[in-house]
């Protein structure tokens, strides 16, 4: 009898190799399952069971995970983009050029990466006003929203490190308008527009700071948040859902209390 | 009957473990302090490959009367005016863009927020918090006009006006 696909892979999740990779073994128990999750480095930041309504499009318009999808994009995108692109002042513009007009693919890859930039700031924005709304900000996942905070930032910063790398007119201005506000901070304002940029205007060592927390720093910085941010929904109890929150089990048995009481 | 070996150890007193356990924060303490100074020093560049804030705007001659003309690459107006040879700085007092000359309205504009500035520097409208500052401005062995970008000095003085 000829074996189905599904064989195949049971066959393979059998074999000694894979066992070796993957602790928690075949089959698809409810502890199986739950093995699989927890015991994967990466899946274990993730609640083992989820309320299978909370899958559902309209709990969170998946605003949070197409956030991470635009992530990942960048990073596939930006990566390659490196490869080609040189962070110093005679060469940053035609390097942008070439990717644009001679590099094969290059203009697909930067405008991905354009774009994937443009849809996340958008997605963090979404994903926080439908947290907002829903109130799943509030206890016990304050803290989480803090470190949401902190994630818009870097969002906000990666762009804006980004956005001077083409090392053109619009780069050019718009860097030095931002570092001129940053330079707006009482007291030690003209120390950091001079410690951002490495210099005392937009230049070579300007070009090349901001290339270093683009692909490097802020990047890192935003993956060690982002694994804070998925571990404290699972330590927090899951994605939120309003019926099974404690406060609002707590408040529904209050007034069922009070309604028994006036029924007495 | 007490122990008389064993030393009195009132509250104040510091035994041995918390002892090395103090000193060896207090050392990880001021290890983290230098590393902080070590990181800052770093990050701060000792020399500036920037072009030098001393611009060479050649002959005087070059400037007629009443004209105001920008340098693009040093971010500087030569103006002559009845008064003389004085540089404004074409840099907005607002964010840093570069302003422009317009002719045709009498005035120095900014394209980017839509400060506006006389040709003395005074501000005439816009979100710009100061008027744009004089330059020191002087003439050379050559007979070349010089400014020094770095410095901001009071208008209609010695060292901010040439009379040729």
């Amino acid at each position: 009898m000829a074996k189905t696909v599904d064989q195949y892979f049971d066959d393979l999740r059998g074999t000694r190799v894979w066992r070796s990779i993957f602790r928690s073994g075949t089959g698809s128990s409810t502890l199986k399952r739950a093995l699989a999750i927890q015991q994967n480095v990466f899946l274990h930041l993730f609640s083992t069971k989820v309320r299978t309504r909370m899958l559902g499009f309209s709990a969170t318009w998946y605003l949070g995970t197409l956030t991470l999808g635009t992530f990942l994009i960048l990073i596939a995108t930006g990566i390659p983009l490196m490869l080609y692109y040189h962070p110093s002042t005679p060469q940053a513009y035609a390097d942008t050029k070439d990717l644009q007009f001679v590099v094969s693919s290059g203009m697909f890859l930067r405008n991905l990466h354009r774009w994937s930039a443009h849809a996340m700031v958008f997605l963090v924005f979404a994903h926080m006003f439908k947290v907002f709304y829903r109130g799943a900000y509030r206890a016990p996942r304050e803290f989480n929203w803090v470190i949401g905070v902190i994630l818009l930032l870097m969002t906000l910063l990666l762009s804006y490190t980004g956005y001077l790398l083409p090392w053109d007119q619009l780069a050019y201005w718009a860097i030095t308008v931002g570092s001129n506000i940053a330079s707006a901070v009482p007291v030690m304002g003209h120390k950091i527009h001079f410690m951002l940029l490495g210099g005392n205007a937009v230049n070579a060592n300007a070009l090349l700071r901001f290339y270093v927390l683009h692909c490097m720093i802020l990047p890192l910085m935003a993956m060690f948040f982002v694994a804070i941010h998925f571990w404290r929904i699972r330590k927090d109890g899951g994605l939120y859902a309003h019926a099974s929150e404690p406060a609002t089990l707590r408040a529904n048995a209050a007034s069922s209390d009070t309604t028994a009481k006036e029924a007495q | 009957m007490p122990d008389e070996t064993k030393p009195a150890n009132p509250d104040n007193a510091v035994d041995r473990r918390q002892f090395f356990a103090k000193l060896g924060l207090g050392s990880l303490g001021i290890a983290a302090a230098g590393t902080a100074a070590f990181a800052y020093q770093f990050l701060e560049p000792n020399v500036l490959y920037e072009p030098s804030p001393v611009v060479n705007a050649g002959k005087p001659d070059r400037y007629p009367l009443d004209s105001v003309t920008l340098d693009v690459n040093s971010g500087i107006y030569i103006i002559h005016s009845q008064e003389g040879y004085f540089s404004l700085s074409a840099v907005c007092t607002h964010l840093g863009c570069l302003t422009a000359w317009k002719p045709e309205l009498n005035l120095i504009a900014c394209p980017c927020h839509g400060s506006k500035f006389e040709r003395d520097g005074k501000k005439i409208e816009g979100p710009a918090p100061r008027p744009l500052p004089w330059k020191r401005i002087w003439l050379n062995d050559d007979g070349d006009l010089l400014v020094d970008r770095s410095t901001e000095v009071p208008p209609l003085q010695r060292d901010s006006l040439v009379r040729v």
